[in-house]
């Protein structure tokens, strides 16, 4: 008898088709500082997987090496794999512009451009120029209504963008990371600066999202992690300490260190 | 297997309201020893007087359930518990209503008593006696293992149901005996049988205790498994 909808594939039940990010013995140095330490995991596909654990963890270098961000900086030193569709993304041949088109990202705070609401989210696409005026305009209704931003601004969409409040704001930026139909979207701490009630207009959001899309998310709130993502990973100085199911990690954790972090104790 | 400690949160007021909560079932759970105690006295020496008290506490013990209860709301409410401090809230409710309904058990004994209609003869009083004994060891064992999170205490304590049960079926083969030759009192046996089965159900609130205290100190759900596939459990817990 099922009388729960919510139900998790248990990571080791996982076949190589349900994985959307493959992370093997991932080592990221920064600045001469180990900031990730081998870390391997499997991201499973159309899921939400959250990344917790204290700052300066290492969780948003970890986000950042799904899209390769983190070779904007200077001294950097990345060695381990990150599959993606049987492709190395870390392979120096990789082409990073069509990675990061895949891979979409939406940061703490919102950063609309300071353009229309219509340019903000055309603006990936515009760029690729390679897409009709009529296909762009349909690109970006439909972001929109993925974003569930499309009835609050269909009438003013060559506005400012600046105008909108910051939770439309956060939806405008995920709409302008969905007008690229990205397989996967990470989001770094993405409602930290929100409201309860927009805070909750982008979980229901990321809900519906996971169905076409999957979703990788950092975190400080563990209730959030708790509520909406599948997937959980506790990192620790650098170290995957624990990763599984959202409900046995908040329920059970198998480490000490997962359980005094999540309960708030002494690390 | 590690002992888990609640005092240990960033948060001191955290600490003091898991600690707390804690000590109240063991208030409630001492309140409940004391009434079970109470009533075997009574059934010993005959005292209605005695049983009218257990009856009136069982109040008390009612009280104590809606308060705890109330304070476990509070804290899932305010401090959104995780781990194993959400699952010592969880048992915490749970357990308050077996410590309850132990009471309701022993609240029906006394009512016969103070009744005059819990009339039994000395060798059926003896045995009943016993067995008010041995169930006092049990509850006193399962709250041992509940104040310590001892799994191994905890397991230790479905052995002891073994030793009620048989006690129990001893001394209703022996009612039955009077019932076939005294059929003319067969009310008073009837409460006699009532009576006695309610201290049997305590053995299995204990139980269902033990049960609790396993899935908080281990975070495993032992309900309704198969007493092989128990002990494989409690072994993984108590020797990973």
């Amino acid at each position: 008898m099922n009388l729960f909808s919510r139900k998790t594939t248990p990571l080791k039940k996982l076949t190589p088709e349900n994985i959307a990010v493959n992370i093997e013995s991932l080592s990221v140095e920064l600045n001469n500082k180990v900031v990730l330490d081998n870390i391997s995991m499997r991201i499973p596909a159309y899921s939400i997987t959250s990344i917790i654990g204290q700052s300066g963890c290492g969780k948003t270098t970890l986000l950042n090496s799904m899209n390769r961000m983190n070779e904007l900086i200077t001294d950097h030193k990345i060695t381990g794999h990150i599959w993606m569709d049987k492709r190395d993304i870390n392979h120096k041949r990789e082409n990073v512009a069509r990675l990061r088109t895949n891979v979409g990202m939406v940061f703490q705070q919102p950063n609309p451009f300071p353009m229309t609401i219509y340019e903000n989210v055309g603006f990936g696409l515009k760029l690729q120029q390679q897409y009709s005026r009529r296909q762009i305009d349909d690109a970006i209704e439909k972001a929109l209504i993925n974003a569930g931003l499309w009835d609050e601004v269909k009438d003013r969409l060559h506005e400012p963008a600046m105008i909108l409040s910051g939770g439309q704001q956060q939806r405008l930026m995920i709409a302008r990371a969905l007008a690229l139909k990205p397989q996967i979207l990470l989001l770094d701490e993405p409602t930290s600066a929100l409201d309860p009630l927009a805070t909750l207009f982008i979980e229901e959001l990321m809900q519906s999202l996971k169905q076409h899309t999957t979703i990788v998310m950092v975190t400080h709130n563990m209730q959030q992690a708790a509520r909406i993502s599948d997937y959980t990973a506790f990192i620790h100085k650098g170290e995957l300490i624990e990763y599984t199911d959202s409900d046995s990690l908040f329920t059970q954790p198998k480490h000490k260190q997962t359980e005094d972090y999540i309960t708030g104790r002494y690390g | 297997m590690a002992h888990i400690d609640f005092n240990t949160h960033i948060s001191v007021s955290f600490n003091k309201e898991l600690e707390d909560l804690r000590n109240a079932v063991l208030v409630m759970g001492g309140e409940v020893e004391q009434q079970l105690f109470n009533v075997i006295q009574a059934i010993q020496f005959n005292e209605a007087s005695r049983a009218e008290k257990v009856v009136l506490n069982d109040m008390r013990i009612n009280q104590l359930e809606v308060e705890i209860d109330k304070e476990c709301l509070r804290i899932l409410a305010t401090r959104n518990p995780t781990a194993s401090d959400l699952r010592l809230v969880m048992t915490v409710s749970k357990t308050t209503t077996d410590i309850e309904r132990m009471g309701d058990e022993i609240a029906r004994v006394a009512k016969y008593i103070s009744q005059g209609i819990f009339q039994i003869d000395e060798q059926i009083k003896l045995n009943t006696i016993v067995l008010g004994e041995e169930i006092i060891k049990m509850m006193q064992k399962t709250f041992d293992a509940f104040a310590r999170q001892d799994v191994q205490s905890a397991a230790l304590v479905f052995e002891r149901d073994d030793i009620i049960d048989a006690k129990y079926e001893h001394i209703m083969l022996m009612l039955k005996d009077r019932m076939l030759h005294e059929v003319e009192q067969l009310d008073n046996w009837l409460a006699i049988m009532s009576g006695l089965r309610a201290l049997e159900r305590i053995g299995d609130h204990c139980k269902n205790l033990c049960e609790y205290i396993i899935y908080l100190a281990g975070g495993q759900d032992i309900r309704h498994t198969s007493t092989k596939k128990m002990q494989k459990k409690i072994k993984a817990l108590i020797s990973p």
